[in-house]
């Protein structure tokens, strides 16, 4: 009974990490029409910045208790990358798509290699950050409390763009260029602010997922490129653009996996892709998707 | 009817162009030495994948992200040809790997011609990567990551074989011409294919959907065939890869390697015939010379594909072609 209660919250644990990355790539590509295929290594960014500046904090004598302050800057350092990337893919609003995608291409081969220049090919571990928080029991189980609070932040996380998104006057702006870009900015809308705000926020929210991921375990180089497949499957399930879908898709992914790994270790991604494979197939804009 | 009297000639021009270049390339060998012959072979071997995939991106309209599939799996059919079955003979290589590759790109083209747009290429990346992690994950069978290793087969039917002294070099120098051949046969056929009424199908599919279909074209099993001779096509590549690479791993199924594919198409240029062989062939030099170079060979090919996407959008041969119809204007003004 216990492993199955564990069970369920790694499930969980990993769905808050892969909701955070495949928000972010579908708030991008629900506004500005672009699928980021940079958008992995936005995450992978996320957790090396935030394992560097741990390491860098405890070195310097910072109570282990403080480190938890740099998951957020972590992830602002990447919203930061996004504003000052976002320029670079202006050209290409107009431009077809198979040229966004190249474009994002190349910008995840030269984020990859910038990577592997600042911090070198080694892994970058976080642990301190995971070692504040004393671990919980369940019945004869320890689990470590630190994945709580991941589960924690990728629930508030969702509640918190729920809320922008539709609670806010910046999210009706959002909704409105998403809807007809040319028709928000007959209106008066600063379409240009819109893009790179929400460019900035689906920074944000990789760099986050990357941020919180990275105290349980280690930055390493590729870990983008992994992740990105996956958020593409999150997104394909639940439909692009579309938040409740990559909530749903996120949490059919990380169960599906879970079991994957206790009942068919072999072929457990495999059948990810295949189950993104059948739902395009059945309903190309996904679960949730419109367009 | 007069448009045909006056496309004879440069059609004919075009095959004296080719015939040409064909020969320099076999020329080339004894003046260029041994370890560019190795890269020209390579660079071969790219431009045949490149030439396939640009049948569904230049000729159809379709963006496919998982060519690696096709190239992985004539890759691999080799490596399982001969550890499992023995055969050593390149024909039969050729002659086995390609069904498979043909009914695999059969197979995935099935699924993915119900898409087109983003959602084609998003399907045949997934499809690639179930094809990625199966090899990855069944080692026992692949060898995982360390990947399988091929010998030096023999060529036309047994006749050439490489063992003993300068086995390298004999081979280097015989697979060139071999895979020159090969090259060769491919360039027609695509030529063909694509000049072919089928080829021309495919172009109107591409530039209006609508209009094709009212002409009666059944769309969706003419992307269906074009997505499998693309497969096929890059599958041949793959099957010829392998003997000179000596090893096959899971990278080759990985998914940056259909973005390289793409890369050097798009490099070449996508709306031309002759782009992706010239892509194929410069890309192979860009990035063994962008690898020896610096550690951070992907930050160049990165800022390379950017710059290109941003400023050459049609290519190293279309930007070409376009410079020359200027200077034709200009010399005789219309």
């Amino acid at each position: 009974m216990s492993i199955l209660i564990i069970q369920i919250l790694n499930s969980l644990f990993y769905a808050s990490v892969l909701f955070l990355i495949a928000a972010g790539l579908s708030l991008i590509f629900g506004v500005m029409r672009i699928v980021n295929m940079a958008h992995g290594t936005f995450y992978a960014v996320g957790a090396f910045v935030t394992a560097w500046l741990v390491g860098r904090a405890s070195a310097l004598g910072v109570p282990a208790g403080w480190t938890f302050l740099l998951i957020p800057v972590g992830a602002g350092a990447v919203a930061l990358l996004g504003i000052a990337i976002e320029p670079l893919l202006r050209p290409f609003y107009r431009r077809a798509e198979e040229y966004q995608l190249l474009v994002t291409f190349g910008l995840l081969l030269i984020l990859e290699d910038v990577i592997r220049f600042l911090w070198g090919g080694l892994p970058l571990s976080a642990d301190p950050v995971m070692d504040v928080l004393p671990s919980v029991r369940f019945g004869g189980l320890i689990y470590p409390g630190y994945n709580l609070v991941v589960i924690a932040i990728g629930v508030a996380g969702a509640i918190g763009l729920w809320a922008v998104i539709y609670r806010t006057k910046f999210g009706v702006m959002l909704r409105a260029t998403s809807q007809d870009r040319r028709m928000a900015s007959a209106l008066g809308l600063n379409v240009g602010l819109v893009y790179v705000s929400a460019f900035a926020i689906g920074c944000f929210m990789a760099g986050l997922g990357g941020a919180i991921i990275v105290p349980t375990q280690t930055a390493v180089l590729g870990m983008g490129i992994d992740a990105l497949i996956l958020a593409f499957v999150v997104v394909v399930i639940g439909g692009l653009g579309s938040l409740q879908g990559a909530l749903v898709g996120a949490l059919i992914v990380s169960f599906v996996r879970t079991a994957g790994i206790q009942f068919f270790p072999e072929v457990e991604l495999a059948v990810l892709y295949l189950i993104a494979a059948v739902v395009l197939l059945v309903k190309p804009t996904g679960l949730f998707g419109t367009a | 009817m007069t448009a045909d009297v006056s496309s004879v000639q440069p059609k004919l021009l075009l095959f004296a162009a080719a015939a040409v270049v064909l020969i320099l390339l076999a020329l080339l060998p004894p003046f260029i030495g041994l370890y560019q012959t190795q890269l020209l072979i390579y660079g071969l071997i790219a431009a045949i994948a490149a030439l396939g995939f640009n049948l569904l991106l230049g000729y159809t309209g379709l963006l496919s992200f998982g060519h690696s599939a096709f190239f992985g799996i004539g890759a691999y059919s080799v490596a399982f040809l001969l550890r499992d079955a023995g055969i050593r003979s390149m024909e039969l290589y050729i002659l086995i790997g390609l069904p498979v590759a043909a009914l695999t790109s059969a197979l995935f083209g099935y699924i993915c011609v119900r898409h087109t747009r983003i959602f084609f290429g998003i399907l045949t990346l997934a499809l690639s990567q179930v094809l990625w992690t199966l090899t990855y994950k069944f080692f026992w069978v692949t060898g995982g990551s360390d990947g399988l290793r091929v010998a030096r087969p023999t060529l036309l039917a047994g006749m050439v074989s490489f063992t003993g002294r300068d086995a390298f070099q004999r081979f280097i120098n015989g697979y060139y011409y071999y895979v020159l051949a090969v090259f060769a046969i491919c360039v027609v056929i695509m030529w063909v294919i694509v000049h072919s009424p089928f080829g021309k199908a495919l172009q109107a599919i591409r530039d209006n959907e609508t209009r094709a279909a009212f002409l009666g074209l059944r769309i969706r099993r003419f992307r269906w065939v074009a997505f499998l001779i693309s497969g096929t096509f890059t599958g041949l590549a793959g099957i010829l890869w392998v003997p000179l690479n000596g090893l096959t791993t899971p990278e080759v199924l990985y998914w940056p390697f259909s973005g390289e594919i793409v890369f050097m198409t798009l490099l070449g240029g996508f709306r031309n015939f002759t782009g992706p062989i010239v892509g194929g062939i410069l890309f192979t030099y860009l990035k063994t010379y962008a690898v020896a170079a610096t550690e951070y060979w992907q930050l160049l090919l990165g800022v390379v594909l950017v710059l290109l996407v941003m400023l050459l959008p049609t290519g190293i041969v279309g930007a070409i072609s376009a410079a020359a119809t200027k200077l034709r204007w200009k010399e005789k003004p219309a």
